[in-house]
């Protein structure tokens, strides 16, 4: 044991179980705010994963130039899920994806 | 037991909570609340591993906008937008169940590994400064760099537009007559063009 934490097979242990329960999530609960928030929990867990390898390869900084562009997607995804939301919202005047299935017909 | 093996512990432990909250909140302002828990903790394991400029990134964009975003929505739509007895099928539950065995048998593995473990090395300071970081993202990362300002300009130009409710068509103003358009006179030159309406003909 070092004085920076753990190992870096504890992290990706942490990293597996924070993006498992974020997609359970994703494929349980039906709210979509929730599930966007899910997608949320599994990028987050991405970007831990990619920190700590860069922790680990120190030559360069790829690991954590890597987690910031996801951040800048995730930024960007959450606006537009949310403006979907919005949209789907007044379209329905309900925030469950099983009610979005105009394309079933 | 080291001072950085507690706080790994304690960030960790925040991270899953605050996870599980997220998942299992039946209010959504309690999910929100939850995940900006969970975001405080990755940004402290950020920290843990060196990496100053992303956990200061992570606190500003997530849990200054995404989080705010979320609640500003949840908010717009009342709390009974969704039905909080609601759950998805049996079916659905089982292949997340199926999907949890598969990550747990491969954590399983993982700390298996741990009687080799991989241990971090001693790392300069340098390692995930701003100065560091910035110099990637300026020099080798320049292109990805500049494409994700474009991303996030679609990004907001597209969330205008699909959140926007309906295309307000703007009716020019009319010009009441001819003495008006004499005496106000039209205030931009393409207004000249316009044709008097039918009041305006006497």
């Amino acid at each position: 044991m070092n004085a920076l934490g753990y190992t870096v097979e504890h992290y990706l242990l942490l990293s597996g179980a924070l993006f498992t329960i974020g997609a359970i999530g994703f494929l349980v609960r039906r709210n979509i705010l929730v599930q966007l928030m899910c997608i949320e929990l599994m990028l987050n867990a991405v970007n831990l994963t990619l920190v700590a390898y860069n922790r680990v390869h120190t030559g360069d900084m790829n690991g954590q130039v890597f987690a910031f562009f996801i951040i800048a997607v995730a930024a960007a995804e959450a606006a537009v899920g949310l403006a979907i939301v919005l949209s789907f919202y007044r379209l329905k005047s309900t925030v469950e994806s099983d009610e979005a299935d105009e394309l079933r017909h | 037991m080291t001072v950085g093996n507690v706080f790994f512990a304690i960030a960790a432990l925040i991270c899953v909570l605050g996870a599980i909250g997220t998942v299992a909140s039946k209010s959504p302002i309690r999910s929100a609340v939850s995940l900006l828990i969970n975001i405080v903790g990755i940004a402290a394991l950020f920290l843990l591993l060196n990496a100053q400029f992303l956990a200061a990134i992570q606190l500003i964009v997530y849990a200054g906008a995404v989080v705010v975003l979320f609640v500003f929505v949840i908010m717009l739509l009342g709390a009974d937008a969704a039905d909080p007895a609601a759950a998805r099928s049996p079916i659905a539950r089982a292949i997340g169940g199926i999907a949890f065995a598969v990550v747990g048998l491969s954590a399983a593995h993982l700390v298996s590994r741990i009687l080799t473990p991989t241990v971090f090395q001693q790392v300069s300071e340098e390692h995930g400064s701003v100065k560091a970081v910035g110099e990637s993202l300026f020099s080798s990362e320049i292109v990805p760099f500049e494409l994700t300002t474009v991303l996030l300009i679609v990004a907001v130009v597209g969330a205008i537009g699909v959140a926007r409710s309906k295309h307000v068509v703007k009716q020019p103003k009319k010009i009441e007559s001819a003495s008006a358009r004499m005496f106000h006179g039209p205030l931009m030159a393409r207004d000249a063009q316009r044709p008097l309406s039918k009041g305006g003909q006497a």
